[in-house]
């Protein structure tokens, strides 16, 4: 399916965009971050949390959203 | 009251919602690019009683966004400059200065009498310790963090709301932050984050409105798109944190940030005897063409040590930083220890492009033999 996905923080820095169309063939959120770190090889150990659809998701959770959200954390104050 | 007639005069506040906000008690830690906005706006608020907690001393790098401090500030303590310049403002609220480190130690007999914690810190090691004092006190949490022209603002441990682990369970990984004291920030964004926490603080202290508990609000200065993002209160995080009760997890936060001891900028590698090492993966692009340069992915990096030069200077790249910085770990473990993760990646090349400092560098390493 296609879905619109949007970065965050220094994963747009390493997607180099903010949002792009993915057309992802998995199920579920865990299948999708595979799909992520396939395509985005510095994704590798990188914290990042999916929120689809504007909420949070866990990694079980199932790929019904047509917007995902890619978000690390940050610190900086 | 004529200090706060515009407060008053607005019904959702009057004078009994100034009431509260004159004995309602506040803590802001870090008095830094967020606490800064924030404090100003509590203070002149007239929040009963303030306090500030920073270690730090103002540096001349801090003034372009910490908008409380000015140049004689330099070299002096930040929650003393803050209390100081603060008082000006507003003499009639009490504020109490802590010029001390937040610890395990310390942190529930600071945050203990206050009502609301405001999080304007700038580590990690920090916010998960004020975390999980707030969830453990049961006291509001208004959180606010920015990296370079983004910023996310939500209140936590508020009316059963999440927590900052229902979000992030777990700090990052050691070494898979970029460089925190050198990550650049555009100087206005703490203030729009740090004011929007400021307007949680008052909303809370008011019961006015509807807080940012439960939505994570995310703001772009680049692009002003905002994304508000649904979080759910996770009852297993909130749980293991009371259950640990104030024995509080201890994190260095040097072990979050690429350390900058072993990297080095494309500037220090000009005209030296170097072996580059490539560990992306071989279908990344742009590939590099220099005539003494090892393609190893990282991950095949602990089978091939022995190809790596044991007598020149070792510069490993891969995209951003991030990988080159685990390599050099690995290599120091290999007993190669004079090796430097080139900073900004693949990018400080691209950016030098083909100019004659890329010339430079190519031909000093073609004077030198090859690698067999």
């Amino acid at each position: 399916m296609q879905i619109e996905v949007k970065y965050f923080g220094m994963l747009a820095e390493i997607t180099d965009c903010n949002t792009e169309q993915l057309v992802i063939s998995s199920q579920d959120v865990s299948g999708l971050k595979e799909a992520l770190l396939d395509k985005y090889p510095d994704f590798k150990n990188k914290d990042f949390r999916i929120a689809q659809n504007q909420e949070l998701v866990a990694d079980t959770a199932l790929l019904t959203g047509q917007e995902i959200a890619v978000l690390p954390p940050f610190a900086g104050g | 009251m004529s200090r706060y007639s515009r407060h008053i005069s607005l019904k959702e506040i009057g004078i009994a919602g100034q009431d509260k906000i004159n004995t309602s008690k506040v803590l802001v830690i870090g008095a830094g690019g967020l606490g800064c906005p924030t404090l100003q706006y509590l203070v002149a608020a007239g929040v009963g009683t303030i306090g500030i907690v920073d270690f730090d001393v103002v540096d001349v790098s801090n003034l372009q966004r910490q908008i409380l401090f000015g140049t004689s500030s330099i070299g002096k303590n930040k929650a003393e400059v803050a209390k100081e310049v603060l008082r000006h403002l507003n003499p009639t609220i009490q504020i109490n200065a802590y010029s001390e480190k937040l610890t395990p130690k310390t942190v529930v007999a600071i945050i203990e009498p206050y009502d609301i914690v405001v999080d304007a810190t700038d580590n990690f090691a920090s916010r998960y310790l004020i975390n999980d004092a707030t969830v453990l006190l049961e006291k509001p949490l208004v959180y606010g963090a920015i990296y370079k022209f983004e910023g996310q603002v939500t209140v936590f441990n508020y009316k059963n709301g999440p927590s900052y682990r229902c979000v992030f369970p777990n700090p990052p990984q050691k070494g898979t932050m970029p460089n925190c004291s050198e990550v650049g920030v555009l100087g206005v964004l703490p203030g729009i984050i740090g004011t929007m926490q400021a307007n949680e603080v008052l909303k809370i202290i008011l019961n006015i409105g509807k807080t940012l508990s439960g939505k994570l609000y995310c703001f772009n200065a680049l692009t002003n798109q905002s994304n508000t993002i649904g979080v759910s209160r996770n009852e297993d995080q909130i749980t293991k944190v009371k259950n640990r009760g104030p024995h509080f997890e201890v994190l260095d936060d040097s072990f979050f940030c690429a350390s900058n001891a072993s990297e080095i900028t494309i500037e220090n590698t000009i005209n030296q005897d170097i072996q580059n090492i490539d560990v992306r993966e071989l279908n990344e692009q742009p590939r590099m063409t220099f005539n003494d340069l090892l393609e190893i992915p990282l991950g095949e990096l602990p089978n091939k040590i022995e190809a790596i030069s044991k007598v020149k200077k070792i510069v490993v790249f891969c995209q951003s930083g991030i990988r080159s910085h685990q390599a050099v770990t690995l290599l120091n473990e290999h007993n190669i220890s004079n090796c430097y993760s080139l900073k900004h990646g693949v990018s400080a090349f691209e950016e030098l492009g083909n100019t004659e400092v890329y010339a430079e560098r190519s031909q000093s390493n073609k004077t030198v033999s090859k690698r067999t």
